[in-house]
């Protein structure tokens, strides 16, 4: 049973010497949740994830995650308690494998990764664990590829493997389809839909046709604060969002809309 | 590369093989003093170095850490060793333990004050560490002998049975052994699930601190491990030789160590099995031909190295066997 959890910011606040970044943002994430975050370039989004990681220190606000105050918790601890991501450029340990990679999140998730003298070969479980992922994300035919050598596109599903290895209740995914063709981007939705229901995933990206296929709600976030919330229909048909991202969006119209 | 999880009997009567295999090396080597007696202390002294060597890959090939003063952690396990023995305590084995113990703790004090920085500033800062201990040895010279270095150095008989005698001939498998146990379990640690983190913390630490790896403290783990190695080789230099050396501290020591180990390749372990003898052989030879700037003739090999062939000498034997496959195939 995976237990689950409810992310939320009060009134957060980020900025950078006198620029103000992200400006009170009230934000909800629940379990189960299919969210996106849009807005246009240098709204604030991937900021707002990296202060949801603990990577940036909030200015002000509170984050809280499951009615917990984590604001003050790094990275690594907030990790811990369920807060998994995946970055917009991709993050992966270049010359390693992509078994490796994946055994790497699934080593320190699972709490062996400080085991000095047993061979990663006699951990079973965990290299069984690190195959299903690798499976569950389509690389299996390169396992044994050194990540670096892996199409841009395939990088981004280790990326997200990586992630998952760390049995994340929030999922923050971070534009994971920059750099996939748009017609291959539907692999990402799959690999969302064989996670648990409770997973909550909060989805930033560009691209509008991913976005309105996967999110129940969206998010819009415009210089650093939340413009408006609703479903995917209610945000098409906003005036305000149209102006200010779809209207110059190259990427079409929703098909929801 | 993760092995396949099929039937393990063939592949165990496999691994069977391979063992057996790796171990032949070993027992060449140890067969050395039959067809070329003589040369017992000069293949100490290679043993030693390739042991030192061996620590400071840990830290440069495999944790990312490159340090310019790991001598002051050699020079430590010499100086411990020797100390205790010119007080009484002449056991081997015990003083080679003490040794790597002082080692350690000096490793882990060192670790903590540094390895929170990265790159140069990290780089001057392991300098400063042996500098320091460097200066505290040269003038504390009621306890180390200052720069006349440590004499009255001696050991009792290895297990109370193999004098320390002056063919060298204990001298020789007691390194020798050190080293082959000290290797097995640098390798049995970087096959590890801590192993492979440290590679992680090398190639990203960025994306290990992201997915809840604590790596100041597995840094700080893999500096003490290597120190006490660092010292064990220290040790085992003031046992075979009976003397412990100012120059044991030394910078020189720590960039000859490195270049040493980047001649083999590093994060290889291997590579400082081929560097520390190419080094002390071409040491040999170019001062032969020019004794007063023989250095200089080493660093030209040196800088060739590094821009023509960065993996070491192991690194060009990589890339033969690899362009070899290729062409067989074609």
């Amino acid at each position: 049973m995976i237990d689950t959890a409810t992310l939320e910011t009060r009134v957060l606040n980020c900025s950078f010497e006198a620029n103000r970044v992200i400006t009170d943002v009230n934000f909800t994430l629940r379990p189960g949740e299919r969210r996106a975050l849009i807005g246009p370039n240098g709204a604030g989004k991937t900021t707002f994830v990296n202060l949801l990681t603990g990577r940036l220190r909030a200015s002000s606000g509170n984050i809280m995650l499951n009615g917990e105050d984590v604001t003050e918790l790094g990275e690594a601890r907030r990790i811990r308690l369920g807060i998994g991501r995946t970055f917009q450029i991709t993050s992966l340990f270049p010359r390693m494998t992509v078994r490796e990679n994946v055994f790497l999140a699934v080593a320190e998730c699972e709490g062996i990764a400080g085991n000095l003298l047993r061979s990663v070969f006699s951990h079973r479980r965990q290299l069984e664990r690190v195959d299903e992922l690798v499976h569950r994300v389509g690389l299996s035919d390169v396992a044994g590829v050194p990540a670096q050598l892996l199409p841009y596109g395939r990088q981004r599903l280790l990326e997200i493997a990586i992630a998952l290895a760390l049995r994340p209740k929030i999922l923050l995914l971070d534009e994971p389809a920059a750099g996939i063709p748009t017609a291959e981007s539907h692999v990402i939705l799959d690999i969302i839909a064989t996670l648990p229901k409770e997973i909550a995933v909060l989805l930033i990206d560009h691209d509008m046709d991913l976005v309105f296929r996967f999110a129940k709600q969206i998010s819009v976030l415009v210089q650093g604060s939340i413009l408006m919330e609703g479903s995917p229909e209610e945000i098409a048909a906003d005036p305000r969002v149209r102006e200010v991202y779809l209207g110059d969006s190259k990427h079409g119209r929703p098909a929801a809309a | 590369m993760i092995a396949p999880a099929t039937s393990n009997l063939p592949a165990a009567a496999l691994s069977g093989m391979t063992r057996l295999l790796k171990l032949l090396p070993w027992l060449v080597v140890a067969g050395l003093p039959l067809a070329l007696p003589g040369y017992e202390p000069l293949a100490t002294q290679v043993f030693v170095m390739i042991l030192f060597a061996l620590s400071l890959d840990l830290l440069v090939g495999y944790a990312g850490i490159v340090t310019l003063g790991h001598a002051g952690l050699f020079g430590m396990g010499g100086y411990a060793a020797g100390i205790l023995s010119v007080h009484g305590i002449t056991d081997p084995l015990v003083t080679v333990i003490f040794a790597m113990m002082v080692a350690a703790f000096t490793g882990l004090v060192f670790g903590i004050a540094m390895l929170r920085t990265k790159g140069l500033t990290l780089l001057m800062l392991t300098m400063a560490s042996a500098a320091l201990l460097y200066e505290i040895a040269n003038k504390a010279t009621g306890l180390t002998g200052g720069e006349d270095g440590l004499v009255g150095v001696s050991f009792t008989p290895l297990l109370g049975m193999f004098a320390f005698d002056f063919r060298g001939k204990t001298a020789f498998f007691y390194s020798l052994t050190a080293l082959f146990l000290a290797f097995t379990f640098v390798q049995a640690l970087i096959n590890s699930p801590f192993g492979w983190s440290l590679r992680g913390i090398r190639e990203n630490d960025a994306r290990m601190a992201a997915i809840g790896c604590p790596i100041m403290q597995r840094r700080i783990i893999a500096y003490v491990i290597s120190s006490a190695l660092a010292g064990l080789a220290g040790a085992l230099q003031a046992q075979t030789t009976q003397y412990v050396a100012l120059h044991s501290l030394s910078f020189d020591l720590s960039g000859n160590i490195l270049i040493m180990l980047i001649l083999g390749g590093s994060g290889r372990l291997y590579g400082a099995f081929i560097g520390c003898p190419a080094f002390m052989f071409a040491q040999d030879q170019l001062a032969k031909q020019d004794p007063a700037n023989w250095f200089l003739g080493l660093g030209l090999i040196l800088i060739a190295f590094v821009m023509l062939a960065p993996g070491g000498i192991l690194g060009i034997a990589e890339r033969t066997v690899a362009a070899v496959k290729t062409w067989r195939r074609a």
